[in-house]
């Protein structure tokens, strides 16, 4: 008996010394635990500047208070109305191109793994990965010279006679085929690097299974069909089903490097909405009910596309 | 059992058929298609390279050539009346170095904060008898899915006083849900005897983590390390929105206000250039398009350097991203 007592005594001791000891390892932790809360979880308690009247020196006061005012207010006129439907499309049009591309980068690496010659393999794969590595604002300045009125691209359409001497194509200054432009800044920038994961996924490939269907005379193209596409579909479908769940945030910095007078109407997505609208013109709270709308919807996305992942896959991404 | 002989029977059959294939000579048939396809592929694959390739060679090529040349646009192909002045009056403009000075502090000391954290919180997520490990895992990783947004964001930032300050480059990029993701992920597949051998020892968590952990799990902290300093190197918002204090901007920023205010530039180029060298001659004086060229390619140059000797780990970090999601 008293043994036995002993015995659970010993054990609760020694259940309490590791919980000690489990909330001392906590106290290691606790400053990184401590980071994440101030700048990660804190920030979400400025959502309540969404329902104040708030100008920016001041600090918030009771008497500012407006409810709804400001997200009944972007759709309270038609000047409004017109601008964020503008916004939206444009959010819309980007994020969709992008979307209607997406198996760009799949193709991309099927085809650079039927290359026989490994040096020439290698070196397409590092310098078309390598534009993902520099910034928006380098990526920026090399568009710029390239194809500004002088540069290299409407030097070379001029030799060519396509467009007239003087008359150069303004790439950038202009509102003409932003989407398009846009789309193919982003896709010199990504594309190789996205095409990583696909060869990877095809490297995991059975060699047996492509050998035999050799064997059984399948010409390239057949293999690629009935082996390589097949087994890299999971990969794109995850993408494809991050792409969905990002469809509202296109990012600002690319946009906002590219922004000018003449584009702007048309290069305008949601994200760089949000930040002129508060830089621009100050409308701090406007801005702010805004972007809490676009977390909404992209949480949203999000839990979907999960969902349907878990559907199709069997398991989700998150 | 008679299926498993069949499938034996069939086995031997194709290899016999592999070996009379190798006999025969070429591995598999290959048809004017096949030829087409190779062909195509190259020239494909090479153009896609030119086009990656050209434009940082572009940029080159007219930072070194005469610079009038190059701002009508004539150098194309290769330099034409090669000199190095662009480089020379680069150096003294205003905020250059000195926001390299700031742009390499930044990479150090952010890059070495994050991956040191990222394997101390990876390894500790992984410990059993971490006090409620499992919520306090989640409320990291968590913060990979949500953002509240750039104005809250920036008023958090404004009252912390981190506005024109140093740190507030530091100080938010130090804990990385993903990076600790990967690294949690790592230590788990380190054996536990190795551990529990150091704990008998009476080594405490520390100890284990800096002697047993941290070296073990190097690869790993090397791949996060390129990815932490690319991200460092090439951040540009938080500028943006943080700083307007000249002596804490970045090479990137700096590079954004030459690229922006061509006019200002234009009388700093002017003045520096006449004191300079009064002989500077049409051919050699800055103009703002040799500026703003020769600055992408210094910020550029790194980035080039660095890569295609860490490309593996670049490689290798998006491959354990793919496993993981």
């Amino acid at each position: 008996m008293g043994k036995a007592k002993k015995e659970v005594d010993l054990l609760t001791a020694s259940a309490l010394r590791k919980k000690r000891k489990g909330k001392i390892e906590f106290l290691y932790i606790l400053p990184f635990v401590l980071l994440v809360a101030v700048f990660s979880y804190y920030p979400l308690w400025g959502w309540v500047y969404a329902f104040f009247d708030y100008k920016p020196p001041f600090p918030l006061e009771w008497k500012n208070f407006v409810g709804l005012k400001w997200f009944k207010s972007m759709f309270e006129n038609e000047v409004k109305i017109k601008q964020l439907l503008g916004v939206i499309r444009n959010t819309f049009a980007m994020s969709g191109i992008s979307l209607l591309f997406s198996w760009f980068p799949m193709i991309f690496a099927v085809f650079l793994n039927e290359i026989k010659c490994v040096p020439f393999k290698k070196f397409v794969q590092t310098v078309t990965t390598l534009p993902k590595f520099i910034s928006w604002i380098l990526v920026y300045s090399i568009v710029f010279s390239v194809f500004s009125s002088t540069g290299a691209v409407n030097q070379l359409l001029e030799s060519l006679g396509i467009t007239e001497p003087g008359k150069p194509i303004m790439f950038l200054q202009s509102a003409d085929n932003v989407y398009f432009t846009q789309w193919l800044w982003l896709t010199w920038k990504e594309a190789g690097w996205a095409a990583i994961m696909y060869i990877a996924a095809i490297t995991g490939i059975d060699e047996e299974l492509n050998e035999a269907a050799r064997i059984d005379g399948a010409s390239r193209m057949q293999i690629i069909r009935h082996i390589t596409l097949p087994s890299i579909l999971p990969t794109y479908f995850v993408l494809l089903m991050l792409n969905i769940a990002n469809f509202l945030s296109n990012g600002m910095e690319q946009y906002y490097v590219f922004q000018n007078a003449f584009n702007k109407d048309k290069i305008q997505v949601l994200d760089l909405y949000v930040y002129n609208l508060a830089f621009g013109g100050g409308g701090y709270s406007l801005s702010t009910a805004i972007s809490i709308l676009k977390s909404i919807i992209s949480v949203t996305l999000l839990s979907v596309a999960n969902k349907v992942s878990k559907l199709i896959r069997g398991e989700g991404f998150i | 059992m008679a299926e498993e002989t069949v499938k034996k029977k069939e086995l031997s059959e194709r290899q016999l058929e592999k070996l009379a294939a190798k006999r025969k000579g070429p591995k598999y048939k290959t048809s004017i298609g096949d030829k087409t396809i190779s062909v195509i592929t190259y020239i494909v694959y090479s153009l896609f390279a030119f086009v990656c390739v050209y434009p940082f060679y572009y940029i080159f090529i007219n930072t070194i050539s005469n610079n009038d040349l190059s701002k009508r646009g004539k150098i194309i192909m290769y330099p034409e009346g090669i000199h190095f002045e662009n480089y020379k009056s680069v150096v003294d403009l205003p905020n250059l170095f000195h926001s390299f000075e700031i742009s390499v502090l930044r990479t150090v000391v952010g890059t070495a904060l994050t991956v040191i954290v990222a394997a101390f919180l990876g390894y500790m997520f992984t410990r059993e008898s971490l006090w409620k490990r499992k919520f306090w895992y989640r409320f990291v990783v968590a913060t990979m899915y949500f953002n509240a947004g750039i104005i809250p964001w920036f008023l958090t930032m404004s009252n912390l006083g981190l506005r024109n300050n140093f740190w507030a480059y530091i100080f938010p990029m130090v804990v990385s849900p993903f990076y600790i993701v990967l690294c949690k992920t790592f230590v788990e597949s380190v054996p536990k005897e190795l551990q529990e051998a150091a704990e008998i020892d009476g080594a405490g968590v520390l100890r284990i983590f800096w002697s047993i952990i941290r070296p073990v799990i190097k690869p790993i902290l090397a791949t996060i390390a390129i990815f932490a300093a690319v991200e460092q190197w090439n951040a540009f918002r938080d500028t943006l929105l943080l700083v307007t204090d000249d002596k804490l901007y970045t090479l990137q920023f700096t590079l954004w206000n030459y690229i922006n205010s061509a006019s200002s530039l234009k009388s700093v180029i002017s003045s520096t250039g006449s004191s300079a060298s009064a002989a500077a001659t049409l051919a050699h004086a800055a103009t703002t398009t040799s500026v703003r060229m020769t600055v992408t390619i210094i910020v550029v140059t790194p980035i080039i350097l660095v890569y295609p000797f860490f490309q593996r780990y670049f490689t290798k970090g998006i491959m354990i991203g793919a496993v993981k999601g």
